[in-house]
């Protein structure tokens, strides 16, 4: 049976990880290609980089990262942060990763998830998608959570996939940092609503908030960062709870 | 030394660091002179199976391939590289390299499709030594499509997404797997220390396709 998995997530500046709440006030969370070796050997069932700072300057500290980071780790990684072009996407890959997240770029030229899936193939394209509520929608939010785009999340994840995104990373900006729990009802409405696989982001606090997103919010993977990073809980104590639980887990 | 193909078509990064990692020589080259030289193959890929032919064609591989296979040069096929062994796809309606009977067919439409993520192996060969140790070991999956050989005694293991389907295959000197061996922590690199291990022990068998033989490839 698949697995629901456990996604660790560095979100990262000038090639340090960091984390912020409701997508502001960073605070340092350490050396990326390190800890992505910690998670690995926690058995995390994936690691997802975020470069959330993205401009030119960084892209290069980041290629490298990413090389380091393919280096030491046995599990699948996928990167996002500023990726605007085919040969963005073909860099990071050829460096190691796996997959490659849209956010930005993909909502202002849509066709970059086309022109990537046929490039790349639809499993290595994530679109990435950052909602917040808005009165009685759910907006899509881009460059880094700043700008509300107008658009209803739902809208934009079908047209995402049906250009050949094949996953979604969804965040909740509402929840992001707040460890009040995964957003289950937003994460519901997106993964009922797509063919595709959802990982849930924002907001993991307590072990339930896992249960309770992977169960009612359906998602098929769920992922966490700070809770991670300082220890709050491991990859391990989360996957040991889900499997008591009787969710399908990965345990090694 | 290990040759991995490099066809344009996704992470052969993640397999030359997998070999690394396992301490094993390898080259990565789309130059058949090149491969030409190496005492076993990786046919890697993640993509569609069009786009993987196409590039194939391009890069003037596949009679190549085909010759490699059948003169007895192990190889292990990955994910897309395990597909395009066979026959013919249903992703883009396309013609493999026809090395093994069989197709390649898209999950029913219930699941999420593409798979992603962490799925269990069922050996289906009890009395492969190599293999028996990986019987409901966790591998990692990225798949919309998967192959179903014509000749059921090529399976090794199977794998349950909705429907059962094959996601390990041998037969002689081929080896493949539906699944990323190089992507799937110390179980997958131990699955690919194995199977490198069997090669440098026996390298006598060698598949040669008998188009009068129904049941597949054919034995020498």
């Amino acid at each position: 049976m698949l697995t629901k998995r456990i996604i660790p997530c560095l979100d990262m500046t000038e090639g340090k990880v960091v984390k912020g709440i409701q997508f502001v006030s960073f605070r340092d969370a350490g050396d990326p290609v390190k800890l992505a070796e910690i998670y690995d050997k926690q058995d995390a069932d994936e690691l997802v980089f975020l470069d959330i700072t993205a401009t030119v300057e960084n892209r290069n500290i980041l290629l490298d990262i990413v090389k380091k980071t393919a280096r030491k780790v046995t599990i699948p990684f996928s990167v996002g942060g500023g990726i605007r072009t085919v040969e963005d996407m073909r860099l990071i890959l050829k460096n190691g990763a796996d997959k490659v997240s849209l956010n930005t770029g993909a909502f202002k030229n849509p066709n970059l998830i086309r022109d990537c899936a046929n490039q790349f193939g639809n499993q290595c394209v994530v679109l990435s998608m950052d909602v917040k509520k808005i009165k009685n929608s759910w907006n899509v939010f881009i460059n880094g959570g700043r700008t509300d785009t107008g658009i209803d999340a739902i809208s934009w994840a079908k047209k995402a996939v049906s250009l050949g995104a094949g996953e979604i990373l969804l965040t909740s900006i509402d929840r992001d940092g707040t460890k009040k729990g995964f957003d289950t009802s937003l994460t519901r409405l997106i993964s009922a609503n797509v063919t595709v696989p959802v990982i849930a982001s924002g907001g993991a606090g307590r072990l339930e908030d896992f249960l309770n997103v992977l169960t009612e919010g359906q998602a098929d993977a769920a992922l966490a960062a700070s809770l991670f990073h300082f220890k709050e809980l491991t990859i391990k104590d989360v996957k040991d709870y889900l499997f008591k639980k009787k969710i399908p887990i990965r345990l090694v | 030394m290990i040759g991995i193909i490099d066809y344009d078509i996704g992470n052969v990064g993640s397999v030359a660091n997998a070999l690394r990692k396992l301490d094993v020589s390898f080259i990565v080259s789309r130059d058949s002179n090149v491969l030409d030289k190496a005492d076993a193959l990786i046919l890697p890929g993640v993509g569609s199976a069009n786009g993987g032919m196409e590039n194939l064609y391009k890069l003037k591989l596949t009679e190549f391939i085909k010759n490699e296979i059948l003169n007895g040069k192990p190889i292990i096929g990955i994910c897309l590289g395990m597909q395009i062994l066979f026959d013919s796809s249903e992703e883009g309606n396309t013609k493999c390299l026809g090395i093994l009977k069989g197709k390649v067919k898209k999950f029913k439409k219930e699941k999420k499709i593409p798979q992603i993520g962490w799925n269990q192996v069922i050996i289906q060969q009890y009395n492969n030594v190599a293999m028996k140790q990986f019987n409901n070991k966790f591998f990692y999956f990225v798949n919309s499509y998967y192959c179903i050989p014509e000749d059921k005694s090529i399976v090794v293991g199977s794998t349950k997404y909705g429907e059962e389907f094959t996601s390990i295959i041998q037969y002689k000197n081929i080896f493949a797997t539906q699944f990323h061996p190089e992507k799937s922590g110390q179980i997958g690199l131990q699955f690919l220390r194995n199977i490198i291990n069997k090669w440098t022990e026996d390298t006598s068998e060698v598949a040669q396709r008998d188009s009068s033989d129904g049941g597949g490839i054919g034995k020498k």
